[in-house]
């Protein structure tokens, strides 16, 4: 047996939406157990890769996932109007009605007070947490039955600094507590270099792939973000 | 009380409270002026039936379902915004039907008139309703979900396009049988006002549901009986009494 595993072979994936090409010949092979960070500019595609590696939209090429995987997904936009009657126990409830399969996705993603969780928090309305909170319970949500996958789609958009840290410490940690495979996509640089395992740059091309440190060198950068582009980071060697 | 009234509050109480069920999703999902416009569409069939003679609820939903598959299609193919699409053709059809009604029964069909149910409605209302509210229940968990993001369900591999596509049905069916209580002009708010009314006063979504419902049964009841004590037409006194209720739930409006 291979000691890893490919849970996912994608080749000649091309993606044209509204006669406009969005995806051009995106080929990789994803292992078990990866955190595979997706970066890219503005418009470049990301969030359409994750709509077709769902089967959402259209394409041509092959997307092959190994069998009986369960998936679940984030969607970047999760926006909710604050009086939408939906109580989080609600949303939690249309997964699982077990309550202490409901407590222990919770506790995963560190919220641990049981009374507050009984009292407060799953009587509240989705629509009436902040970012951070929402971003918490959708990863709960995302967990409660253990998938093998997770795509998030920029989890941090629209929390601030130090809950964004939080929330890709909180993602690392689940991947390491759970066997989990990652796909994310995020726009901070910083993060791909300290979380991911690998990374995946796109610009309507596939422009990079492989281990952050080998994959991300100035002409990947160049070719993703323009001449222009001076970067720092501070990840540390262990 | 006489039988007729009798059938008259519960043919209309339950027509009330399937309108305000329905109305809870058509309200989350910003279909609030569609179900007011859809309404309208009844009229040309509602009149080919008084012209040819059938069933005027055949009518009626025939011609709504026509339009709702009319529109879930033109969405999906063009991309003209479904908003313009009701614009246009519901009041088309709206005044196409003023048209074809003959004149003796325009006014009743504009405006409803429960006062000439018979006991046979009772047989075709109940079970209808009752069907269609335990269906609506059953798809109500990706119905609430892909309300709040259609690709997250989709992910879940749930048919989205074809749960839209039950719960339109749905609509034309509850619809084309409030149009014996309020008429076509204002069966929309039959189906909206209970359900804005329930929104203000729950916080959970099966109180929601629910209240929305009771809402729709005590606007219809209570809108009948003070028509019945006062002499008027029934239709237009059950949407004030649910425009009422809204106003009073203001004052209970959580948050």
């Amino acid at each position: 047996m291979e000691l890893t595993s490919s849970i996912l072979k994608v080749s000649h994936l091309n993606v044209t939406l509204d006669g406009q090409k969005i995806l051009h010949d995106i080929s990789f092979d994803l292992n078990r157990d990866d955190t595979v960070a997706v970066v890219g500019p503005n418009g470049a595609g990301k969030s359409v890769l994750f709509r077709a590696l769902l089967g959402l939209i259209p394409y041509t090429g092959t997307i092959v996932w190994e069998k009986n995987i369960k998936i679940n997904y984030i969607p970047q936009r999760f926006t909710i109007d604050s009086d939408f009657p939906l109580t989080v126990r609600e949303f939690l409830n249309f997964k699982t009605k077990n309550h202490h399969t409901i407590l222990s996705a919770l506790r995963s993603v560190g919220i641990t007070d049981e009374h507050h969780i009984n009292h407060h928090l799953l009587n509240q309305r989705l629509g009436w947490l902040s970012g951070g909170q929402i971003q918490r319970v959708l990863i709960a949500w995302a967990i409660i039955d253990q998938p093998d996958v997770i795509l998030f789609d920029e989890p941090t958009a629209g929390i601030d600094v130090g809950g964004e840290e939080t929330i890709y410490h909180l993602i690392k940690k689940l991947k390491d507590e759970k066997d989990l495979t990652i796909l994310i996509i995020s726009h901070d640089l910083n993060v791909v270099y300290k979380y991911a395992t690998t990374v995946l740059c796109l610009n309507k091309d596939m422009v990079c792939y492989g281990a952050p440190t080998d994959a991300l060198d100035p002409s990947a950068l160049k070719a993703l973000y323009g001449e222009a582009t001076f970067l720092t980071h501070d990840h540390q060697h262990k | 009380m006489s039988d007729i009234f009798f059938l008259q509050l519960i043919i209309g109480g339950a027509i009330g409270i399937g309108a305000g069920y329905i109305g809870a999703f058509m309200i989350l999902r910003r279909m609030a002026l569609v179900g007011d416009a859809l309404s309208h569409v009844a009229l040309p069939g509602l009149a080919l039936a008084l012209l040819f003679n059938f069933n005027p609820f055949v009518g009626a939903f025939t011609a709504l379902f026509v339009a709702i598959v009319g529109i879930w299609i033109l969405e999906r193919k063009t991309s003209i915004p479904s908003e313009t699409l009701v614009g246009i053709f519901f009041t088309t059809a709206l005044a196409l039907g003023i048209l074809l009604t003959p004149q003796p029964e325009l006014l009743e069909a504009l405006f409803g008139d429960i006062g000439n149910v018979a006991r046979m409605d009772l047989y075709i209302t109940l079970p209808i309703i009752a069907l269609v509210m335990i269906a609506l229940k059953l798809i109500s968990k990706p119905l609430a979900l892909s309300t709040i993001s259609k690709d997250l369900t989709r992910s879940m591999k749930i048919p989205v396009n074809t749960i839209n596509f039950l719960f339109l049905l749905m609509v034309a069916i509850i619809v084309a049988l409030g149009i014996k209580v309020t008429g076509t002009l204002l069966m929309g708010a039959l189906v909206i006002i209970p359900a804005a009314a329930g929104r203000n006063i729950s916080r959970t979504f099966s109180h929601y549901t629910f209240m929305s419902a009771v809402l729709g049964g005590v606007a219809a009841i209570s809108g009948i009986i003070i028509a019945h004590q006062y002499g008027f037409t029934p239709g237009p006194l059950v949407v004030l009494s649910g425009g009422t209720l809204f106003l009073v739930s203001l004052l209970f409006k959580q948050q």
